[in-house]
């Protein structure tokens, strides 16, 4: 059993849990998630390790409730515990010294990247980061990314990704012109990071996705997570999750990510632009 | 050698059967009435996720266990590959000594329930049983498996495993891995007196007993009972543990333990590379099992994982696991359910009873038939597989006539699910993750037949992630094997 330590609601539907979980915290390492499973009757689904504290032997979660499991995690409180939780899985984000770097974020993933973002700053690189949010009332994380990077731009628009994410990729192509860019790092919803790729791949910068397909067991033993990437089928959750945007197959993935869809209450909003599934 | 009946029902007739030493041996009272188990009805188990096989009443197992002659060459021990004491175990069960059964039984052997349950038995301890010679070999499966079902029902009545405890040697050992290797492994090292620690990466112990063989086949109360009987001797178990992530194995023989034994399996599902594979509802056989027998996919919405099982599903290949997930669907909902086999029924790897209990149950075979592709419907699902006849040709390297591809044979069969059992190779988790290990280039651990012993110091291994996917049992003998070793080395360092 794994404590809850503390919560913290970032947002509306969006929650961020410190939890007990001292073999993880001492491994932890960006970019790389765990799987939950909040009781006996649970699924497994994962979550990226959004931070960690190896003292306190905890890690932290933030998720977007959509879903039976995320409804049951946002019901557990300070104090009770979920059923489990293993990991790290995957392999850790690529940090070396790039030189300018470009992360994209929206949603939940503007948490996620702050140790991606460290890592790349210790590694001494620029970061400038853009993230998402839909409302002003629902920005979050914004000082700590902003502190983290040599420069933020935020966006506001649209409830999800179903309308027109292009707020994240008009700044994005605009910085893309003014000057060198060396890569580009995006995490979030799917039509998100497809777009991202879409406004990269033009001016051939390197693009980095971390992909959030479905999972269960997490160590390579289902298959559920594969995804095609240059052709080559590969899962995400040994392989990645970090691939290459420009070569992943993304209506695959897509419909991938949405075969049980159609199974949870409220899913619609969360619908991807141009995804063939609907 | 004149043989008096060769119809082989005769009770009462004095069979003369032939001595091994040129001598002739006169049995009196051969009984060749091999007594059936009852199982469900065929129709009314496709239905439902039952054991499909009830066990034997205590008349039943009475009447089975008096047929056994008690010969003196004892083959069927010979024929086991953690060679239980057979004739023993069956002498008290017709005596009515049910514990003295059950310590007979377990003595060797530390998970009966489940051996009694998937144990090919007709290609081991019943094979060369001295009745089989008269197509009647003793039950010893179904005989194992009541012994071990009274005994769960009986706890209280067999003595503690804990009342004899075994002398401590200080001596620590990781067992990576809680399948059948992991377990028997784990159990003969703590009865001999050494501290045990199971680590799991899943959130319940048992492996591919747990998330593999379907519930009924082999229902996992049974399994979570064997599971305790080797907690209950000393072992502690570890779960939500993924060795090469939290600790690696390096870190584990540095930090306290004095020897390893590698029991992971395996676990990666094997794909064909075909056109349209990754299309929604294509699943591998280890996603469909473990969303259904894991994770309980059946009882959705009670439990919360979901399985987008269609009406018309085909799943390709003809091992067991092949059998486990067509027999799933068939009770998931489907409406037709067809097994792909490219080679022909002769061939099949599957279990002969597993093959008679799908075809009972209505699996539609279509042998000498391969996919060679997939269609969607537009909406990124799968609808249909397109596939090709096959005619056999000379034998291949594993002996069987290799398949040919027939040209113009090329069909498509409308599917809306579709399930990949082609096999399953070792998890390169620990591989990477361990400094010195050697493996082969189908990804397993090489390790030494006899005693289990990787290159690596201190490590062992056993089970599938040595030999690729096989039986249960071959695990459990392996775990065996290299308990005996580790206890071996441990006492003399």
């Amino acid at each position: 059993m794994y404590k809850i330590l503390s919560r913290e609601d970032l947002a509306p539907n969006i929650h961020q849990f410190e939890i007990e979980a001292p073999s993880i915290a001492r491994k932890a390492q960006p970019g790389q998630f765990i799987i939950i499973m909040v009781d006996e009757k649970g699924e497994r689904i994962p979550l990226t390790i959004a931070d960690w504290n190896r003292e306190n032997g905890s890690i932290f979660l933030v998720f977007n409730v959509v879903g039976q499991t995320t409804n049951k995690l946002a019901a557990v409180q300070v104090g009770e515990s979920i059923m489990s939780l293993s990991g790290p899985m995957g392999l850790p984000a690529e940090i070396d010294k790039f030189g300018t770097v470009v992360t994209v974020t929206s949603g939940y993933s503007v948490v996620t990247i702050v140790p991606v973002v460290q890592a790349l700053k210790e590694m001494g690189n620029r970061v400038i980061s853009i993230m998402r949010a839909p409302t002003m009332d629902s920005v979050f994380g914004q000082e700590h990314l902003g502190a983290m990077s040599d420069e933020l731009i935020v966006t506001i628009g649209d409830n999800s990704c179903n309308g027109e994410p292009n707020f994240v990729t008009e700044p994005l192509e605009k910085l893309l012109k003014a000057e060198q860019i060396d890569r580009v790092i995006t995490v979030g919803p799917v039509c998100v990071m497809k777009l991202v790729a879409s406004v990269t791949r033009p001016h051939e910068v390197k693009t980095i996705a971390s992909l959030n397909p479905i999972m269960v067991d997490g160590t390579g033993m289902c298959g559920c997570c594969r995804v095609s990437v240059g052709g080559k089928t590969m899962f995400a959750c040994v392989d990645g999750p970090e691939f290459d945007a420009h070569e992943v197959d993304w209506p695959s993935l897509m419909a991938r990510r949405c075969t049980y869809a159609s199974n949870e209450r409220g899913w619609s909003q969360y619908r991807c632009l141009d995804c063939a599934q609907w | 050698m004149p043989a008096t009946s060769v119809a082989g029902h005769n009770t009462d007739a004095l069979i003369v059967l032939s001595g091994d030493c040129g001598g002739i041996v006169v049995m009196p009272k051969l009984n060749l009435n091999r007594v059936e188990m009852p199982r469900q009805d065929p129709i009314a188990r496709g239905k439902n996720f039952n054991e499909v096989a009830l066990g034997y009443t205590p008349e039943m197992a009475a009447e089975e266990a008096e047929r056994c002659i008690q010969c003196p060459k004892r083959p069927c021990v010979e024929g086991c590959p953690v060679s239980v004491n057979i004739p023993e175990f069956i002498k008290a069960l017709r005596e009515g000594d049910m514990p003295e059964a059950v310590r007979m039984l377990k003595s060797k052997n530390s998970l009966p329930g489940i051996c009694g349950r998937v144990c090919p038995q007709e290609s081991q301890c019943e094979e060369v049983c001295t009745l089989a010679k008269r197509d009647a070999p003793i039950a010893i499966g179904r005989l194992e498996r009541y012994v071990a079902d009274w005994e769960q029902e009986n706890k209280q009545a067999v003595e503690s495993p804990t009342s004899d405890q075994p002398e401590p040697t200080g001596k620590k050992v990781a067992i990576i891995g809680s399948g059948p290797a992991g377990l028997t492994a784990a159990a003969d090292l703590v009865k001999l007196g050494h501290s045990v620690t199971i680590f799991e990466a899943l959130h319940v112990a048992g492996g591919v007993l747990m998330y593999g063989i379907p519930e009924f086949r082999l229902p996992k109360a049974i399994v979570q009972g064997e599971v305790q009987y080797v907690t209950t001797l000393g072992a502690e178990l570890v779960l939500d543990a993924v060795i090469g992530k939290i600790d690696t194995v390096d870190e584990l023989l540095a930090n306290g333990y004095d020897a390893v034994f590698l029991g992971t399996g395996a676990g990666l599902p094997m794909f064909m590379n075909l056109p349209g594979e990754n299309l929604c509802g294509i699943y591998s056989a280890n996603e469909f099992l473990t969303r259904t027998n894991l994770m309980k996919a059946y009882l959705y919405p009670e439990y919360d994982t979901p399985l987008g099982m269609g009406n018309r599903v085909a799943v390709i290949g003809g091992g067991n696991v092949a059998m486990d997930s067509a027999r799933c669907a068939l009770r998931l909902g489907a409406k037709a359910v067809y097994i792909i086999y490219r080679r022909s029924e002769v061939e099949m790897p599957a279990r002969r009873e597993e093959v008679e209990n799908a075809m009972e149950e209505g699996i539609i075979f279509k042998f000498l038939t391969n996919p060679t592709g997939f269609l969607g419907d537009g909406r990124g699902w799968v609808s249909a597989m397109e596939c090709i006849e096959m005619e056999l040709g000379e034998p291949d390297d594993s002996g069987r006539r290799r398949p040919i591809p027939k040209p113009g044979s090329e069909f498509v069969i409308k599917v809306d699910t579709v399930v990949v059992a082609l096999g399953t190779t070792p998890n390169p988790l620990i591989a990477s993750t361990t400094e010195g290990l050697e493996t082969t280039r189908w990804g397993t651990v090489v390790a030494d037949e006899e005693t289990g012993k990787t290159v690596k110091d201190r490590v062992w291994a056993g089970g599938d992630i040595v030999t690729g996917a096989a039986t249960v049992i071959s695990a459990m003998g392996a775990g065996r094997k290299a308990a005996a070793d580790i206890d071996k080395f441990l006492r003399s360092n």
